[in-house]
């Protein structure tokens, strides 16, 4: 059995043997792993398997398996979000997303490695210890869905979900040579995933290529009661796979060309957008002035928004708990051993930005620095359809570069944090390769227009080769 | 710029114990990304509306129902600190 497929290629080998052959090959892929990308794998995947062959393979993901991140709640799986306070913790309820996956016939193949609760960019931050990028492995898979990303590009998985609070998702799918997806704000129910940012986040699909983020789309968006600011936009995603740009109007924005960038993945960048040329569209140069003040404003309202979400960790009712003499003491030293550095970083940032006296200062700042922000992505998306830019500035960097200076970590964010500011749809499509390293190519588009990206990213890939490159280091 | 008092009550706020050393630790990285933060500054925000959230949504309303819920066992299955069918912790203060 070939160790990458695609869900058709998945779904064709289902049928000539049976999806808990399919599944076996998985857990075989996994077994040999050199990435450390899973820090769960199900041992009931292979029961699953067998029932959607005995009950006929019904559903469009019939056998299909998938990896799911580890804060995306399912029933009988930990859930730690790759961290130590949630140690031992078992979600007694369902995702909404593992509910539209179950019914769809999806196969859970386990829970992938993190950035501990999502705050990374680099999954070294887990408690369970870094996941290696399959593309050289002393390096960062990206973060802070990089065990999703890594067991995608590595052949263990052929789906999987992660979430993208500033890039989660676009940034490990550009370090590991794969596909992600965050989609518009409110376009998948997050009622199930483990809040770090609620104004910010979606959980986001990664795969191969395009067809399959269109594919699982169609199973994990919609309408969903339990997530206040859901909404049903009606998208039909596979719909949008389209091989025809001719007259798309391409924005590119220059500040996400900035200093610092490195030069192949300028060049790379460039030259698919001279691409998208070729095949009839536009291109327009667009001026986001503001651009330029979304890492802070990002990062001010993400920490103020952790303070106040990671306040439910405090050893009552699940998880790890220290002793204490009384009740301010027990959580305290819950929270002080439980939490890794950098989540206890964010959190005292989140509660000064918060605190009385800095509120206006920080936290209102940052709003109001947003609502310019996203006023720059209106104006830009008014006059042109998609915009385009790097995912990245630059690819993988090695394990331990950069995780002692936060900041430093934080500026790898710059081109993917201000999507989440605005809400809008964004994909990254891998564009090329530097020393070996893959270069992610970032598509743009207006609210609830995920068709135009999609249709813009799988024009691409039909035309291209990159997406079908694999990492020699784990084939 | 944040003193170490500051992080001290910033850690009580969050109840997050940080030891001697670490007040240290924290003062410097903290101040360092403050600094980065300061930015904003530049910007002139008087007559611009905070943005919460870009979902163009305002007060989800639902009938008041009773729906199934969890059964109390399954919610204190995650702890062995229980009794009663209560979560037990040491007294407050």
């Amino acid at each position: 059995m070939a160790k990458w497929m695609s869900v058709a290629q998945v779904k064709e080998r289902i049928k000539e043997s049976s999806a808990e052959e399919v599944t076996a090959h998985y857990l075989e892929n996994i077994g040999k792993s050199k990435i450390n990308g899973y820090i769960t794998v199900s041992e009931k995947a292979l029961d699953q398997a067998k029932k959607i062959d005995s009950e006929g393979h019904n559903g469009i993901l019939a056998g299909v398996p998938i990896a799911i991140k580890d804060n995306i709640s399912v029933v009988g799986l930990p859930n730690s979000c790759g961290s130590r306070i949630l140690e031992g913790y078992v979600p007694p309820f369902n995702a909404h997303v593992i509910e539209k996956l179950l019914a769809a016939g999806a196969v859970i193949l386990g829970k992938t490695n993190m950035d501990e609760f999502a705050m990374g960019s680099s999954t070294e931050t887990s408690y369970y210890g870094p996941t290696a990028n399959p593309w050289d492995l002393e390096r960062v898979p990206g973060g802070s869905s990089g065990g999703s990303a890594a067991v995608v590009a590595a052949g263990e998985a052929p789906l999987a979900l992660g979430s993208d609070t500033g890039g989660s998702v676009r940034c490990p799918a550009a370090f590991c040579g794969v596909v992600g997806l965050k989609p518009t704000y409110g376009a998948v129910s997050r009622y199930g995933v483990v809040a770090y940012a609620n104004s910010l986040e979606q959980i986001g699909p990664l795969a191969n290529n395009v067809t399959d983020i269109a594919i699982l789309m169609d199973v994990i968006a919609g309408y969903d009661r339990r997530d206040s600011t859901s909404i049903d936009s009606k998208t039909e995603y596979q719909k949008a796979l389209v091989e025809d740009i001719k007259g798309l109007k391409i924005g590119i924005p220059k500040e996400f060309f900035g200093e610092g960038i490195h030069p192949d993945v300028e060049k790379a960048v460039w030259n698919a957008i001279h691409k998208y040329e070729d095949f009839g569209a536009s291109l327009e140069e667009v001026s986001m002035p503001n651009i330029k003040y979304a890492l802070a404003s990002y990062y001010i309202i993400a920490m103020s928004e952790a303070s106040s979400n990671l306040a439910r960790f405090d050893g009552t009712r699940y998880g790890f708990r220290e002793s204490g003499e009384n009740w301010h003491a027990m959580v305290s030293k819950t929270r002080a051993e439980g939490f890794g550095t950098e989540v206890k970083r964010r959190i005292l940032l989140g509660t000064y930005a918060l605190s009385a006296g800095y509120h206006d200062k920080y936290y209102l700042k940052a709003l109001k620095v947003r609502t310019l922000v996203k006023q720059d992505f209106d104006r830009a998306l008014s006059k042109v359809d998609v915009l385009m830019a790097p995912t990245m500035p630059n690819p993988a960097f090695k394990i331990g570069e950069k995780i002692e200076d936060p900041l430093t970590l934080y500026l790898s964010d710059v081109n993917t944090c201000p999507i989440n500011l605005a809400g809008v749809p964004s994909i990254s499509v891998p564009c090329g390769f530097t020393e070996g390293l893959p270069i992610g190519l970032q598509i743009m588009g207006k609210p609830f227009d995920e068709s135009a990206v999609l249709r813009a990213a799988y024009t691409f890939e039909q035309n291209t080769d990159y997406h079908t490159k694999r990492p020699q280091e784990v084939a | 710029m944040i003193t170490k008092e500051d992080v001290e009550h910033i850690g009580w706020l969050a109840r997050i114990d940080i030891s001697e050393q670490e007040t240290v630790e924290y003062m410097e990285k903290l101040n360092s990304v403050l600094g980065y933060f300061g930015q904003l500054d530049e910007l002139q925000t008087e007559d611009v509306a905070p943005t919460y959230h870009v979902a163009e949504i305002y007060n989800v309303f639902r009938d008041d129902m009773v729906k199934d819920c969890l059964p109390q066992e399954v919610v204190l299955a995650n702890t062995e600190h229980k009794q009663d069918g209560t979560f037990r912790v040491p007294k407050i203060g």
